[in-house]
């Protein structure tokens, strides 16, 4: 099936390329743009008139709960989901239920999202056997089962030794481990960022010191076992200095940020709102903006959804009893759009952060609109407003923190594969 | 915060529910302890019993033990008139099947008039408030390390009671800041009725981050921070506080910042001493001081009925 | 229109005449309360005097609701087998007397009540009659009758009142 998508403004920052031309897809893959190739018939033409067309966007974090967790969300509901937010490529974590820490249970998850023929799946295996932080899981098989990465979820691991031997297990491969910089005795259970809002509001607090003191355990072990290390869910200005020093140093060390934690701070938590839970908890403002710069200047690799959809029981309870996250697959073009133009950002570079970065960083071929490359596309129109109701969130979850707020920028179309997937 | 919206007030400003001290009007709160006034004398009659709450259902809803405070928000309710019905619903019952907020649609479908609500998380009472249908109140008797709004304004009552005025006093509040909700209630309140010197003393692994914010300022010596009050308020150190990562024990607890006599004599000379209860002697107070010329404790008790009684009427009127 | 109230209370305790030993006074707030007191100086009445403030018993709470106020109930004697004077400015539908009446008895069981207004300006809603009457008079149902202390000198407003706002 050729397609031709024309009259769009294709941005591609892996080509510098922002500028109104067709994009003419043949077999799959990127074909052309500017001028159709020799003997093109177009099967099918999209008017992306007033549109962008954009590399289909590359999450880094998107919970689908499955297995285990079904009255949350399916598989079904949240692969529609991704393809509605125009999310190609994502990265799952591995604290389903069971946890996937055997390769038959990744396997499955592949092939039944496989099946789906909507957004590509990324697991990530557990680094130790059922996030317990005692054992360690069999990481080479659960690389060859299709896991692209190692991750104990917001499970901590909290005996340090095992921390070490873990990453020095990967490092003999190669493989990258995935880590919450989150040291959970100093945590200490806390549900909010330690500071004015939750002393007000009498919520037990998490200090900062417990994201620094874990990057600096994670960094001093990185030069000892020369483990590659991805942080997920960065939260601090103190965290960010810190991942900028080692990258300086030289560390094979990448990290992401939610975007809400781009956007949102504590003082949004209001009269205990339990959609502005989350782990790592919203902090200050000058946190906020810490991790904004810290995106500009490339310390943070990539901005993720981290997409955690939930019941209604699991945030209406008091906000120390709810469960940490929002839904987020539909909301991240939106939610990047609107932080790049509170940051003052450049469309494509924001739009390089959710797609040509996070691609980059899982060594997948994604994020960019290059001859050749597999058609994996979104389609937006930057200026549609739409209100973040149940209805229209496609996502079984319906917890977030826009719910009925309007956000500006909705996906039209979706491929995958050179394939529409998703037409509004 | 800029915080326009208030959850405890109708539209036209009158109160609806008490959930907090914070955020409530100068003029609302003076209004609370004026009401209060009319209630004191009530339990002196040989009729210990005003008709105004007479055919309303008064549930109290304690998901966390306290047989005191429930029992001070009872005889409040069966003083107006009120039908009340206790009870007590251990967390664990909670957790294995019925929710918070099915539990209170259960009892609101008993045509239930007013909750009054004690829980051990923080924002349980804001949660139930947004949760019930218009025309049914909810007090909060304490949520979490939040808010004990009625034990708020019984201390302001009782300061009022013995000071008058507010505006040239020196007020401490003295030990678990970090973990205290009656704290948090009565900065706010302070605060709010103009009271210009508001001091917490304990030491920093009892004091919460950035509290200053809150309009106070803190010591950690507590013979400097005494030095001048007008009015001493003792919190209550948890069991299981005492030995552990907050502090070593409740010997040196005492020994630094228990209320001695010698202690006190830093304070003005007629300075009154405050505490919610109940007491730990020997650990925060000490029974000289407890017990002694300078302590209103009894008289706090007695006001507390008359203050829940004003917050009851008040918001069952609006 | 403003009357002239001091020659009021005057004819009201020439009325009343004496009061026996065991006889205690006791005044609705407000403008009772200031009859109460002259009665109580005029007829050397035995002290202590009662007030009740019988906000706590009206009948109209649940549609009003509650306001706060300085004036308070204080009854500092035993009122268990006495002969009570109550007193009151106005008697107008008779519910603050009802109110006034509930509230007394949660005080103890007088022997009996005896009830003197300055006016009875007619219109009742309840079964009430004063014993003794300063003046009577007859007024619209729009019409309101205000006792002020003005510097110790009572006198009556007439005033036009919104119908249908509250009954007394």
């Amino acid at each position: 099936m050729n397609i031709q998508i024309q009259n769009g403004r294709l941005i591609d920052a892996a080509q510098s390329v922002d500028t109104v031309q067709s994009l003419f897809i043949a077999d799959g893959k990127i074909a052309a743009f500017g001028v159709a190739p020799d003997n093109f018939t177009a099967d099918r033409i999209i008017d992306a008139t007033g549109k962008i067309v954009c590399p289909g966007l590359v999450d880094l974090s998107a919970r689908l709960r499955e297995p285990g967790s079904e009255h949350k969300a399916t598989l079904e509901s949240e692969m529609l989901a991704a393809v509605a937010g125009g999310v190609t490529s994502l990265v799952c974590p591995p604290d389903t239920d069971p946890v996937l820490d055997e390769p038959g249970l990744v396997e499955m998850l592949k092939r039944r999202a496989d099946a789906l023929h909507q957004a590509r799946v990324y697991p990530l295996g557990a680094l130790t056997v059922g996030l317990k932080g005692e054992r360690l899981s069999e990481m080479a098989e659960l690389t060859e089962a299709g896991c692209v990465g190692f991750f104990n979820a917001n499970q901590p691991i909290t005996d340090t030794n095992t921390l070490y031997r873990a990453m020095q297990y990967a490092a003999t491969y190669g493989y990258v481990v995935w880590l919450r910089a989150e040291e959970s005795h100093l945590a200490n259970n806390g549900i909010a960022h330690d500071g004015e809002v939750a002393t007000r509001l009498g919520l037990a607090g998490i200090p900062v010191s417990a994201e620094t003191v874990m990057i600096a355990t994670i960094t001093t072990l990185m030069r000892d076992t020369g483990a590659r290390v991805h942080l997920a869910r960065l939260s601090s200005r103190l965290g960010v200095d810190l991942v900028r020093a080692a990258k300086a140093d030289g560390l094979p060390i990448s990290c992401d940020v939610g975007i809400h934690h781009l956007l949102l701070t504590d003082r949004d938590i209001g009269y205990f709102d339990s959609q502005y839970r989350f782990a790592p908890p919203l902090r200050n403002p000058a946190d906020r903006d810490a991790l904004s710069r810290g995106v500009i200047d490339g310390t943070i690799d990539a901005i993720c959804s981290d997409h955690t959809p939930h019941d209604d029981d699991a945030k209406n309870v008091p906000f120390g009893e709810a469960l940490p996250g929002s839904t987020g697959l539909e909301l991240l073009l939106p939610l990047t759009l609107k932080w790049a133009a509170h940051a003052t950002v450049p469309l494509p570079f924001a739009l390089q952060k959710v797609s040509r970065d996070p691609a980059r960083l899982l060594g997948v071929s994604a994020g960019s609109l290059c001859t050749g490359q597999p058609a994996d596309i979104c389609i937006f129109d930057p200026k549609a407003f739409w209100a973040v109701t149940s209805q229209t969130l496609r996502s079984q979850g319906k917890n977030s923190p826009y719910l009925r707020r309007e956000l500006e920028g909705r996906v039209t179309h979706t491929l995958v594969n050179g394939k529409l997937v998703f037409q509004s | 915060m800029a915080l326009t919206f208030n959850p405890q007030l109708r539209s036209d400003g009158k109160l609806k529910h008490l959930l907090s001290t914070e955020g409530l009007p100068k003029h609302l709160i003076e209004g609370l302890l004026e009401t209060a006034d009319q209630f004191v004398s009530v339990g002196d009659r040989e009729v210990k019993k005003v008709p105004i709450l007479r055919g309303k259902s008064v549930f109290n809803l304690f998901f966390e033990n306290s047989t005191r405070t429930r029992t001070t928000f009872e005889i409040a309710a069966k003083r107006l008139s009120a039908d009340v019905i206790n009870l007590n619903i251990n967390a664990s019952s909670t957790t294995k099947g019925e929710s918070l907020l099915d539990t209170v649609d259960n009892l609101a479908a008993m045509n239930a008039d007013m909750f009054v609500v004690r829980h051990a998380e923080s924002g349980a009472a804001h949660l139930i408030a947004q949760h019930v249908k218009p025309g049914v109140a909810v007090i909060n008797a304490g949520d979490g390390r939040h808010a004990h709004p009625t034990q708020g304004l019984l201390d302001m009552y009782t300061i009022r009671h013995y000071k008058t005025a507010f505006h040239n006093l020196t007020v401490a509040i003295v030990g678990d800041v970090l973990h205290s909700r009656v704290a948090r209630s009565d900065i706010h309140a302070l605060t709010t009725l103009g009271c210009p010197d508001v001091r917490v003393i304990g030491p920093k692994t009892l004091i919460p981050t950035e509290v200053a914010r809150m309009g106070v300022s803190v010591f950690h010596d507590m013979a400097r921070g005494l030095e001048g009050c007008d009015v001493v308020i003792m919190l209550r150190l948890q069991n299981e506080r005492m030995n552990g990562a907050l502090l070593p024990s409740a010997h040196e607890f005492f020994k630094s910042y228990g209320l001695t006599t010698e202690k006190l004599a830093r304070a003005k000379p007629d300075a009154i001493v405050m505490h919610p209860g109940p007491m730990n002697r020997g650990v925060e107070i000490d029974s000289l001081v407890a017990d002694g010329r300078q302590s209103v404790i009894l008289p706090q008790v007695t006001f507390g009925i008359a203050v829940r009684m004003a917050v009851m009427a008040t918001v069952v009127g609006a | 229109m403003q009357l002239d109230a001091e020659h009021l209370v005057t004819e009201l305790a020439t009325r009343i005449g004496t009061l026996s030993d065991d006889t205690a006074v006791v005044g609705i707030h407000s403008g009772g309360v200031w009859v109460a007191q002259r009665l109580h100086q005029m007829l050397k009445a035995v002290p202590p005097m009662g007030t009740l403030a019988v906000t706590l018993h009206r009948d109209d709470f649940s549609r009003i609701g509650l306001h706060p106020q300085k004036k308070a109930t204080d009854m500092p004697m035993n009122i268990d087998g006495r002969h009570i004077l109550l007193v009151d400015d106005v008697l107008h539908t008779g519910r603050t007397l009802r109110a006034a009446l509930n509230e007394l008895f949660d005080f103890g069981r007088p022997a009996s009540v005896k009830l003197a207004v300055l006016v009875d300006r007619g219109l009742r809603e309840l079964p009430f009659a004063a014993d003794y009457i300063g003046a009577t008079m007859t007024l619209d149902a729009s019409q309101e009758l205000v006792l002020t202390n003005d510097n110790h000198h009572l006198r009556f407003d007439v005033r036009t009142r919104q119908l249908h706002k509250k009954t007394n």
